[in-house]
């Protein structure tokens, strides 16, 4: 077992973050955080560099890595609070002209949200109706797309919709399933696996069935991931409801992007504790300061273990473990990093609150937490 | 980064899988909790099992008497055995997992040729004698003094909540030899015969009702210069690999067992009806994801001390590391069994049911082995490099 990181892994990741730290220092962080709005030069720079390719096969034009590797640009993505809608755009490449090299920026409606949609050039997923939020982060201008509606077993059978088959006793009803697999022109096919207490798992289509409009992302990436979408059983519902249908592997990434805000938050707190003098020495020397930042470690590193491993694996329920570590991580990190700061962490000038902005945002990205809670629930009695 | 295993290391597990399942369904049945001395013959028992098929000190060097494994075949043996059921290292805690890789580590050709080969074939129970009533977080505050007599140690003094100290051969003790000079720097590493005169120990009992853990009483016990390990006055830096190791490895094995746990309360949550509260059903899903990263964590640190040369089958002492693991670790237990109760309900309250004493004994997991306070402060002066400070 090498459940570490290799050479080459390391030299990705150190040229992920020098590349980054050259075109997306602190002070460029701080003029976009006023005059917000899409790089487009930086975005093809990423795209030459194979930041949006890195999956993709090295006969298509890609790099040829896989989803470890990705996950460690992903992180460094997140250390540095790029913006952009950069999961949508790493998984349209190869699908979407142009999104590979940065040519094309791509978003997607992810879990009821959708990221950047006047400022991408490509919208995958529906969405119509879409509601635009006056963002709380300053970087990340979103919309709210209409809740999906629910997906009764009436509509689905009316639909000529296979559904798992009913239960007689009702805590072996599939509750959710996740459908996948949409292109940007709406549902054109879908793949959703089912887990539950009962023994109904596996795969079933859904095609063409109307009223399942934005039903959520494709689940094969270039990577040849496929597979799941969220899906959880529970117990007592005779309803199906039809998910998002959030892509894991786009619940991964922003699971690594989440691990950078963890990461960086943990280290700008240490920093600022060695550094700060109250009653004559470092504010790190007291312990209640100590411990706000071994809490942010311990968090980190678990968080770490988590997102890692959902990248080796890519199983649902290690990816979902992986996304409320991730958001644990950084939402408490980033929280605990501005109270170390005191008053200085509640000014616009120091890059806390953006911190917590865009996790609050990536927490909300891929659907309900809840739903993460429920799959790795019904994970326990598969 | 992978975590797929080598060829070697899937045949090992295979090998072990067999034999635990030849030998498991004839192993007596466990004895009770409160009844040390069963309970000493049983988890010495299952020792010389052990040993008898290569499985002894799996995780020690070779030249130590172990099977110099790799960190991750011994990672692999925790989780058989805790799948398959095994009993657990039980009073040989302290022999195998600390006092025995600290004399590996810095004792003598001697001192590893008389205490190593005993505690493998399931002989020697040993002991922890380093808290005191006035020193338990703050360690080297110890007051228990040692004099040199000749080719004696003459200690006085006293001991307290030392785990099996009624069923145990050894001690591994900390005195002050020096009780001028600074605080970690008067401390000497000592082996003590339990049979030695002079020693008194009185056991004391826990909130679960067992006597877990005594006091130790130290009138004029003699214990040969020969058995300290470590220079005299040296034994605060010998104390540090012990604790490394008790911090470090002891507790891997267990997630394996928390996530069998989980899903049992999952299974029972069904049968009872409170699987359809989500409230409760979502609580478990987190857990689930708590013990899955526990696990990876896990996995990670060993694969880094594989690859440092560290970790345990190298001889290698593991780094702080372990205060990450046991921090997150020793709370997510307690919330385990806290979840446990809720799917219990009212039978939470009845001692007789599963998990229920377990529930007690996680209380003991924040505190024992150094309290989540003390490990924050390693943790944030070690690794972080914060200041020292109060
Ligand atoms: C089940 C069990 C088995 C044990 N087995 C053994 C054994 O076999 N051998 C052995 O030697 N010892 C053993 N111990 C002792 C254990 O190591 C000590 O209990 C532990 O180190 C805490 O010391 P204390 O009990 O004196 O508590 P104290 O040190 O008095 O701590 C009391 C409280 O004050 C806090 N505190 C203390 N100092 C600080 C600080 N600097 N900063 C912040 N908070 C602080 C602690 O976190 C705790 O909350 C065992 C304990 C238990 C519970």
């Amino acid at each position: 077992m090498r459940f570490r990181l290799t050479d080459d892994q390391r030299a990705l990741r150190d040229g992920v973050r020098g590349l980054l730290a050259r075109r997306f220092d602190g002070a460029a962080l701080r003029t976009a955080a006023d005059a917000p709005g899409l790089d487009r030069s930086l975005w093809r720079e990423l795209g030459a560099a194979g930041f949006f390719a890195l999956r993709l096969p090295e006969r298509d034009g890609g790099v040829g890595l896989g989803l470890p590797e990705t996950v460690l640009a992903f992180e460094e993505a997140g250390r540095v609070l790029l913006p952009g809608p950069l999961v949508a755009t790493h998984l349209a490449a190869g699908k979407v002209a142009g999104a590979a090299g940065g040519e094309t920026v791509v978003t997607a409606v992810l879990g009821g949200l959708v990221e950047w949609l006047a400022g991408a050039d490509v919208v995958q997923g529906d969405a119509e109706g879409a509601v635009p939020l006056r963002s709380v982060d300053p970087l990340t201008p979103v919309h709210r797309v209409p809740r999906v509606p629910k997906f009764s077993r009436r509509v689905a059978e009316a639909a000529g919709v296979p559904v798992p088959p009913a239960v007689a006793d009702g805590a072996d009803a599939v509750s959710r399933a996740g459908a996948a697999a949409t292109d940007a022109g709406g549902v054109s096919g879908a793949g959703a696996a089912a887990t539950d207490a009962g023994g109904v798992s596996g795969a079933w289509a859904v095609t063409g069935a109307d009223g399942v409009s934005g039903a959520g992302a494709a689940v094969t990436g270039a990577g040849g991931v496929s597979g799941a979408g969220g899906v959880s059983g529970a117990g007592g519902v005779s309803e199906v409801d039809v998910v998002t249908g959030v892509d894991p592997v786009a619940v991964l990434l922003t699971a690594a992007e989440q691990l950078g805000t963890a990461g960086r938050t943990c280290e700008l707190a240490v920093q600022h504790a060695r550094t700060r003098e109250q009653f004559g020495r470092p504010i790190g020397a007291f312990q209640a300061v100590k411990h706000l930042c071994a809490g942010m470690l311990v968090r980190t590193e678990v968080a770490r273990a988590a997102v890692y491993a959902a990248a080796v694996t890519v199983e649902p329920a290690d990816i979902a473990a992986a996304r409320l570590l991730a958001d644990e991580a950084a939402v408490r990190g980033a929280r605990d990093c501005l109270q170390v700061h005191g008053g200085m962490g509640f000014t616009w000038e120091s890059e806390v609150h953006l911190h917590l902005k865009r996790a609050w945002v990536r927490a909300r990205r891929c659907g309900a937490v809840t739903e993460s809670e429920e799959l790795l629930a019904a994970d326990l009695l598969a | 980064m992978d975590l797929a295993h080598t060829p070697e290391e899937e045949e090992f597990r295979v090998r072990l899988r067999e034999w635990l399942a030849k030998v498991l369904p004839a192993l007596p049945p466990k004895p009770s909790p409160d009844d040390w001395p069963a309970r000493r013959a049983y988890d010495l028992g299952w020792q010389r099992m052990l040993h008898d098929a290569g499985y002894a000190g799996l995780h020690w060097p070779v030249d130590a008497g172990g099977r110099g494994a790799t960190p991750t075949q011994h990672l692999i043996f925790l989780e058989e055995t805790e799948k398959a059921g095994a009993p657990y290292v039980g009073a040989n805690f302290v022999g195998l997992l600390h006092a025995g890789p600290t004399i590996a580590a810095e004792g003598t050709a001697a001192q590893r040729a008389r205490w190593l080969p005993p505690v493998l074939r399931g002989e020697e129970v040993w002991c922890q004698g380093f808290s005191e009533p006035d020193a338990g977080s703050d360690l080297a505050a110890l007051r228990t003094r040692a004099r040199r007599d000749g080719d004696h140690y003459v200690v006085n003094g006293s001991k307290i909540w030392t785990s099996h100290a009624e069923v145990a051969d050894w001690c591994e003790l900390l005195v002050r030899t020096d009780p001028d000079a600074p605080r970690h720097r008067g401390i000497t590493w000592l082996a003590m015969p339990m049979d030695a005169p002079g020693i008194t120990v009185r056991p004391l009992r826990t909130l679960a009702g067992s006597a877990e853990f005594a006091e130790v009483f130290l009138d004029d016990v003699r214990v040969p210069v020969a058995n300290r390990v470590g220079d005299e006055n040296d034994g605060w830096r010998v104390t540090m690999v012990t604790l490394s190791f008790e911090r470090g490895t002891a507790f891997v094995g267990e997630v394996v067992a928390c996530r069998r746990v989980l899903a049992e309360l999952a299974v029972a949550a069904r049968q009872n009806g409170h699987w359809d509260d989500p409230v409760l059903r979502r609580r478990l899903g987190r857990l689930n994801a708590e013990f899955r990263a526990l696990w990876r964590l896990t996995q990670w640190n060993v694969s880094e001390a594989e690859a440092s040369g560290g970790g345990t089958g190298g001889g290698g002492v593991p780094g702080v590391g372990g205060s990450v693991f046991k921090l997150r670790y020793s709370h997510a237990r307690q919330e385990l069994y806290d979840a446990a109760a809720d799917v219990l309900g009212p039978d939470s309250l009845d001692l007789d049911r599963p998990w229920v004493l377990d529930r007690l004994s996680a209380l003991s997991y924040t505190i024992a082995a150094g309290t989540s306070q003390i490990q924050r402060n390693i943790v944030a002066e070690r690794i972080l490099g914060l200041p020292k400070g109060r």
